[in-house]
């Protein structure tokens, strides 16, 4: 016994880790989020740089080559559909579609969502029943057959698909939204920051909200191809977006028919593209979820 | 119990209320009645006839009462549209059971396969065989069923000759029409089964590989039972709770059958009839089919409910609003 203590440093510095560092080194060490990631990439690319890319405008009908099959004409590489119009072309337009509705939509719902949900969650009491009875009624029937139904009220077209989607995309961000509310809000930090004189306001904006991202973020990112789903099917039926619009969707319906034995490629290109855009979003979603929440095992 | 299954079924009668009157109120707000669609060429007065025959030439509310009077007495009125302008609940019955087969079908086969494979998948956890399953169960849940329709159409319906575009895809074996099992419910299962395989499929892996990692399998290997007796009594059993809770509930909503699968395939059943009443601009079939689908999905939510409170004796009924 010296008395003399040396407290000593340790000897590796460890480097510093951020909780959103963390969750960026698990997210790529998922190959199949970042596959996804790289297909969406490639999609947004797609759909952003259409008219440079897109050798031709999408509603361009060349009426002296109709239903050319695809690797068989130099200017039409994957082909023309029944008016002659470049597929190639409507494909990439295509994309522009699927995305405008598949971010639009969602951004639209989770605006409302949030606000619903936080605000019953919060304030509870009245608000909360009426929240709670309106998503009772909405839920009653599935969102898609709204959406059929209220679509034939209000006329199909890109527009009307957005309006009519966004009306029923509050729904889960408004539950998702209220249930974490109704967690957080017996957390301590909370009652501190009450103790400490916050508003109301400031409590939601900026105490509980932050602490909600993460949950609402990983629907977001499952909510974007559940609308481009909704789009494409609601065109497959042709009840979606109208002509001259590129919708792949659409192309799936046209194609679908006594000629497909011959034009398979008017058919399979759409549909691949489709596949590949839910896949995309479903393996990013999963990574994320799985990278944002370590205790979750699969 | 009772009590809560009774608050329940009165909940759902309201919301049924409500959502009739929306559908009824938004249907008659369109420009347009059932008759002034495309090029009928109705004269004035036959369009006030015919108006007047079905009765709507009334006032929105009052047309909404009757309906009101006459649906609690389960009447739902007359179609528009199909010809001999029969009952809807008729019309219904007659194209109710071509879903229900596709339907039962698809809940067997998914099951099946479905708690087949997510078992192989907890058992073998972690190895490539629960990759592949997990992969095959992602993709069919996540890939569109019209979609996967068109596949199989591009591969089996017309590259290899099984059908006729626009018919049931493979003629019937067993005798012409409905034969209750023919091969023309192949592809339509199929595809209708792959969304509900996937998450059987995952859950069964989840829950099961979950209960081979609890104390008491631990337990019941260290008394040394055998490795068949621990699957069968121990880990089966606890997890199908989760399962039962989650999966089941599936069963009402697929027996009211897709609209993607019928259309796709060309089936005439309910799904496909709903499309075809949407564009007719058919208020009575649009109405019976919409409080049809919304029942049996309030239906799905009870079942969940009760379910949960049934299999698992921690949760209790509570005050209002139900279990959980």
């Amino acid at each position: 016994m010296n008395g003399a203590i040396t407290l000593r440093q340790p000897v590796e510095r460890r480097k510093q880790r951020t909780l959103l560092g963390d969750a960026i080194r698990r997210f790529r060490r998922n190959a199949l989020a970042m596959i996804g990631l790289l297909i969406l990439f490639f999609l947004f690319f797609l759909a952003l740089f259409a008219d440079v890319i897109a050798p031709f405008p999408p509603d361009r009908a060349d009426f002296g080559a109709v239903r050319v099959l695809p690797f068989t004409h130099p200017t039409y590489p994957l082909g023309t559909d029944a008016v002659g119009r470049d597929y190639l072309s409507r494909l990439i337009y295509g994309a522009r579609t699927s995305m405008t509705v598949g971010l639009l939509v969602p951004l639209i719902g989770f605006s409302v969502g949030i606000t619903l949900g936080a605000l019953a969650g919060y304030l509870g009491g009245m608000v909360d029943f009426v929240v709670q009875r309106l998503v009772e009624i909405f839920t009653a029937v599935p969102p898609l057959l709204i959406a059929l139904f209220l679509l034939s009220v209000t006329g199909s077209g890109l527009f009307n698909i957005i309006f009519v989607l966004s009306l029923t995309a509050w729904i889960e961000p408004t539950r998702l939204t209220r249930a974490q509310f109704l967690t957080v809000r017996e957390k301590e930090f909370i009652t501190s920051a009450r103790a400490l004189g916050a508003t109301d306001g400031r409590l939601i904006l900026t105490h509980v909200l932050p602490n909600i991202l993460t949950p609402l973020l990983v629907a977001f990112t499952f909510a974007v191809p559940q609308a481009i789903f909704a789009e494409a099917g609601l065109s497959f039926l042709g009840l979606g977006i109208t002509e001259p619009t590129a919708s792949w969707g659409k192309m799936v319906g046209n194609s679908v028919g006594s000629t497909i034995r011959v034009f398979y490629h008017l058919a399979l290109f759409p549909t691949i593209l489709v596949a590949l855009t839910m896949l995309g979003f479903s393996f990013v979603g999963d990574g994320l979820q799985e990278a944002l929440d370590p205790t979750r095992s699969r | 119990m009772i009590n809560f299954i009774l608050r329940r079924l009165a909940a759902i009668f309201l919301v049924l209320l409500i959502v009739s009157a929306l559908v009824f109120f938004l249907m008659n707000a369109v420009p347009g009645g059932p008759f002034s669609l495309g090029e009928r060429g109705y004269t004035p007065d036959a369009l006030a006839n015919l108006e007047r025959k079905y009765g709507l030439d009334k006032p929105v509310w009052e047309r909404y009462l009757n309906f009101l009077t006459s649906a609690l007495q389960l009447d739902f009125g007359s179609s528009f549209s199909v010809v001999g302008n029969p009952p809807v609940t008729t019309v219904i019955a007659r194209t109710w059971p071509v879903t229900l087969h596709v339907g039962l079908y698809t809940i067997i086969v998914a099951f099946g396969f479905g708690f087949i494979l997510g078992l192989i998948a907890a058992y073998y956890r972690n190895s490539i065989i629960d990759n592949i399953v997990t992969l095959f169960a992602t993709a069919g849940t996540t890939v569109p069923n019209f979609i996967v329709a068109t596949w199989l159409l591009l591969i089996f319906g017309y590259q290899i000759g099984w059908g006729q575009p626009n018919k049931w895809i493979i003629p019937p074996v067993l005798g012409a029409g409905n034969a209750i099992l023919s091969w023309d419910y192949f592809l339509p299962v199929i595809t209708y089964a792959l969304l509900p395989m996937g998450l059987v499929a995952r859950y069964t892996r989840a829950s099961v590989a979950e209960a081979l990692n609890a104390d008491y399998v631990r337990t019941a290997r260290a008394k040394g039972l055998g490795e068949r007796g621990i699957m069968l009594r121990h880990v089966l059993r606890n997890a199908l709770i989760p399962m039962i809770t989650v999966l089941l509930p599936q069963i009402p909503n697929l027996l009211t059958g897709s609209l993607f699968i019928e259309v796709a395939y060309g089936i005439n059943g309910l799904g496909k009839f709903f499309v075809t009443s949407i564009t007719n601009k058919d208020y009575p079939m649009i109405m019976g089919l919409v409080l049809l689908i919304a029942f049996f999905w309030s239906l799905t939510y009870l079942l969940t409910d009760v379910l949960y409170v049934v299999i698992d004796p921690r949760i209790r009924v509570g005050g209002r609003g139900g279990a959980i």
